[in-house]
């Protein structure tokens, strides 16, 4: 007991001595909540598009109008479709909706001919589709009004309804997912670097060959490591909520403990890496491309599991940050589910648990 | 006496290479036991294996009879290892170690500091516990290193090359210590590279390739060799060359220069008539002295390598000028309120190998890097083939060659690439590059490991390969900064060759060591000690400075340590006053 109690405050000394490691733990996160919080969004506000007016009649202008009136589009009506095409190429103009002269008599038509051209820029497929939509939505809204006049009311009505984030704010879904790269972060890149420096060094060749046990090192390296976590994770938290507005519809002990029990798989992938590089730049490419990248692009937290390939889909089963992203969702934006909770916990320590148990088996106290 | 250690058929091998051959030996208690050999003899692996972090592949180790294999933990409570590189956590402080190796041992510092204290006491580190170790000098790591794996009185102390990067002062402190260990009943491990340490040990184990070639007491192998050693003493001409072709003859076993003496080794059943036909035709007398350690170890290990350098062979030959190369006028450096090089002054003239001594943290290196333009200068004026320093700094870069410490290679370049790289840095044209590569691979040899990286190349190709890159551009001065740190005797000689070489060709070299058989090998030292030179003069002489009826011959070493202590007293002395 003394010999872990002596290795852990060691350990605490060169936390607080490293500015690396305080960079990481205290600076890093506030930045990386900030950038998700703040800087990174995925919404698309006033997006430039082209109104292309080829028939001057009432119905045209009309239809213009409504464009020009949509709440997230920032329309600028032209009068020939070359005009856009250029603007459309440098990038100025995300989408344009061509409204042809034609366009009285195919609305009268109606015969399946399409009366507006909506032509938009997919290099980003993304914004591409949001804007595509949003025009067709706003055609659409008024065709209705034109067809009923009056008795819009009166017909069948859609009226949508977001759950857990109202008002779609891409923010409320991202904080938490940074959270979890936080975590990431200090869990796995920061374990991963302080065990494969003592190798470096030469310092654990000396710890070898003094009576402490292998399981007195390891939990004396994560001990304090598992306290910077924790402590990340209320510090994140407070944050997000208090000052990015992030809901936090759960139970704080609830959060605590998904956070808690996250650091465990988290910590123990960080030891795995350590305990296979024994080299720092390994090691630290080894904690970025299996620990912070996948966090970043295949928990959840950025692109949805279920529209990637198969093949990814089956590889986000054995990450740690994927069940963890999804509690986090849960716990800020839904409220205290608990099987949910339950279901990512025990997929959690079950991966924590291997973890170690490979750890456990390749840190001997041997050096071959 | 009791058995301490016992080593039974000992067999350790890395994948094809076999570390360890069929050891056996037995290492008492109460005794000094040197573990010696070249690199890559496999002393790091038998050192680990004694600690219990190698598993052996066929024999067995016992400590104190507890076997390695099963009984680790035990053994683990009952040694003392020292790392190289001392094992010390640099971002703690002296007491923060101390505490942690003691808890890390069952010691209750906090009930019984008496241990402690004494340890404290017997290092001399009281004064500097608040410090942080990677602050501490080279000699005081060592003290610290030594005092964690003296926690909870180990029976057996292993310590592996403790005195690396050590000054001499620091190791005399060091011999101390451990002789008093010694004396008090432990058993005590040291390995190292440096022969005049393992001379010192009661006991020897000498390892070849994986094998002990030598087990015994240092003396019994060193009288062997009575009568074959000899001392080439007043010679007319140069020394250098002298020794270079003494190594051609066919009698000569191995031969170093010695201040201003040749020291030759006969082969086994020689007659000496050959040499002394030598001597003569330099005019010189040849005398017999006591032999060495060293040249045992050599003679055991079939001889040194020959005097004939491949490479000065094709260097271009430096036309003899008067031109002073390098120059010092009251060169200062401060680092903050710390002076760590104070008013140093000296000329270097053309073909001189002039080496830079002193102390660790004295201000040898700092003074090195001024020369070669990495710092910058605060006051007082250099000069490198009359360039000043602070005007042209990269005109000065192109004129000398420089080779830093632990030897600043790429690791994750091919030997190859790092060839070319450096081809590349100097800025020589597309053909010359070609060229000077291909001779370089051609007179270092180094065509079979083209492909490798320099981290897992044997020790004596790495030097070669270092000092390949520093003289791509064929520089008039060549830098040396603790080129033979850690390196076993053959792999020094030859590397010594080489630069004797150059020197012939007029190439002129600066060396700052602290391994005072090198120091032997330069026409002047200027001896640096708390940031100030303190003595500057050829090595015969320095030796003569601190000969007196006690010290009828004092060595380089012996001269080092007198010459620095009396400037500490003094200036303690002056401080005191102050």
């Amino acid at each position: 007991m003394r010999r872990m109690l002596a290795m852990t405050k060691k350990e605490s000394l060169q936390v607080l001595r490293d500015p690396a490691a305080l960079l990481i733990a205290f600076v890093l996160p506030p930045i990386l909540l900030f950038l998700f919080g703040f800087a990174m969004s995925l919404d698309v506000d006033d997006v430039e598009v082209g109104i292309v007016l080829e028939s001057d009649s009432r119905q045209a202008q009309s239809l213009a109008a409504a464009f020009a009136a949509t709440p997230f589009l920032q329309a600028h009506p032209v009068r020939h479709r070359r005009e856009v095409e250029r603007l459309l190429v440098t990038g100025d103009l995300k989408a344009v909706a061509v409204i042809p002269a034609d366009f009285d008599s195919l609305l009268l038509a109606g015969d399946g001919r399409a009366a507006i051209q909506i032509i938009a820029d997919a290099s980003n497929p993304n914004t591409a589709n949001f804007t595509a939509g949003y025009l067709r939505g706003a055609f659409t809204r008024w065709l209705l009004a034109q067809q009923t006049p009056g008795r819009a009311e009166a017909g069948i009505s859609l009226q949508q309804r977001f759950w857990f984030n109202p008002a779609l704010e891409s923010r409320h879904m991202l904080l938490p997912g940074s959270i979890a790269i936080v975590m990431t972060l200090i869990g796995t890149l920061l374990t991963a670097l302080v065990v494969s420096r003592e190798w470096e060094r030469g310092t654990m060749e000396a710890l070898l060959a003094t009576p402490a046990r292998v399981e007195e090192i390891i939990i004396s390296k994560l001990l304090p490591y598992f306290m910077l976590g924790t402590m990340a994770a209320i510090g994140c938290s407070f944050l997000s909520v208090q000052v990015m507005g992030l809901p936090l519809r759960g139970s704080f002990p609830a959060l605590l403990l998904i956070s808690m029990v996250y650091l465990f798989p988290a910590l123990g992938q960080g030891l795995l890496i350590s305990t296979v590089a024994r080299n720092q730049l390994v090691a630290s490419q080894m904690a970025v491309f299996s620990g912070f990248l996948p966090a970043l692009l295949l928990s959840g937290f950025l692109y949805d599991i279920n529209s990637m390939p198969w093949v990814l889909q089956q590889l986000t089963r054995i990450l740690p940050a994927r069940y963890y992203v999804s509690s986090l969702q849960t716990v800020f934006l839904a409220g205290d589910i608990w099987h949910v909770y339950v279901r990512d916990l025990v997929a959690m320590l079950i991966l924590g648990l291997t973890f170690f148990g490979i750890t456990r088996l390749k840190f001997t106290k041997r050096l071959d | 006496m009791d058995t301490a250690v016992d080593i039974q058929g000992l067999n350790k091998s890395f994948g094809e290479t076999r570390a360890l051959e069929d050891v056996t030996a037995q290492i008492m208690t109460g005794q000094l036991t040197g573990i010696v050999g070249p690199d890559g003899a496999g002393k790091t692996t038998l050192m680990r294996s004694l600690a219990g972090l190698y598993v052996p592949d066929s024999g067995a180790v016992s400590v104190c009879g507890y076997d390695t294999l099963s009984q680790a933990d035990d053994i683990h409570g009952i040694t003392g290892y020292m790392p190289q590189r001392f094992g010390l956590y640099e971002d703690l402080t002296v007491i923060e170690n101390m505490r942690l190796y003691a808890d890390l041992r069952g010691l209750d510092t906090r009930s019984d500091s008496t241990l402690f204290d004494q340890l404290l006491t017997f290092t001399a580190l009281a004064p500097f516990t608040g410090r942080l170790a990677g602050a501490l000098s080279g000699g005081m790591k060592q003290k610290l290193g030594l005092a964690c794996a003296l926690m909870a009185r180990p029976k057996v102390l292993l310590l592996d090359e403790p005195s690396v990067g050590v000054d001499p002062v620091s190791r005399q402190d060091l011999w101390e210590m451990v002789q008093a260990l010694v004396d008090d009943g432990m058993a005590v491990v040291w390995c190292t590279a440096y022969l005049d340490e393992a001379e010192r040990c009661q006991d020897v184990l000498l390892l070849d390739h994986g094998q002990i070639l030598y087990h015994g007491a240092p003396g019994d192998l060193t009288e062997r060799l009575n009568g074959r050693s000899y001392l080439m003493q007043n010679i007319i001409g140069n020394r250098r060359s002298a020794l270079t072709e003494a190594l051609q003859l066919a009698d000569v076993c191995d031969g170093v220069i010695q201040g201003a003496s040749v020291r030759l080794v006969l082969k086994e059943d020689c007659d000496d008539t050959p040499i002394n036909a030598f001597a003569r035709s330099y005019q010189a007398t040849l005398v017999h002295t006591a032999p060495r350690f060293e040249d045992a170890f050599i003679d055991l290990l079939g001889g040194g390598p020959g005097g004939l350098s491949a490479l000065a062979e094709r260097m271009d030959v430096i036309p003899e000028s008067e031109e002073t190369m390098v120059r010092c006028v009251e060169l200062t450096k401060k680092f903050g309120d710390f002076t760590a090089t104070d008013r140093i002054s000296f000329d270097v003239h053309q073909g001189e190998i002039f080496g830079l001594l002193g102390p660790n943290g004295a201000g040898k290196s700092t003074t090195f890097k001024m020369l070669c333009g990495l710092l910058k200068i605060s006051s007082g004026a250099a000069e490198v083939v009359g360039l000043d320093i602070r005007r042209s700094p990269s005109d000065v870069k192109f004129q000398l060659g420089y080779m830093a410490q632990k030897f600043s290679l790429y690791g994750t370049l091919s030997v190859g690439q790092n060839l070319d790289f450096f081809a590349g840095v100097y800025g020589l044209s597309r053909a010359q590059r070609h060229q000077r590569i291909a001779e370089m691979i051609e007179v270092f040899e180094l065509a079979p490991i083209l492909e490798r990286s320099p981290d897992d190349i044997p020790l004596g190709f790495k030097q070669r390969l270092a000092l390949a890159c520093a003289l791509m551009h064929r520089p008039k001065v060549l830098f040396l900064d603790e080129p033979t740190s850690g390196v076993d005797p053959i792999t020094r000689r030859e590397f010594w060759t080489h630069i004797t070489g150059l020197v012939a060709r007029g190439v002129t070299v600066m060396v700052t060591t602290h391994f005072m058989e090198e120091a032997e090998y330069c026409d002047r030292v200027a001896l640096v000690n708390r940031s100030q030179l303190i003595a500057l003069d050829t090595p015969d002489n320095l030796k003569a400075l601190v000969t007196d009826a006690d010290h009828p011959e004092p060595t380089m070493e012996d001269a080092f340590i007198r010459l620095v202590e009396q400037q500490n007293r003094l200036m303690d002395a002056r401080e005191a006053a102050a």
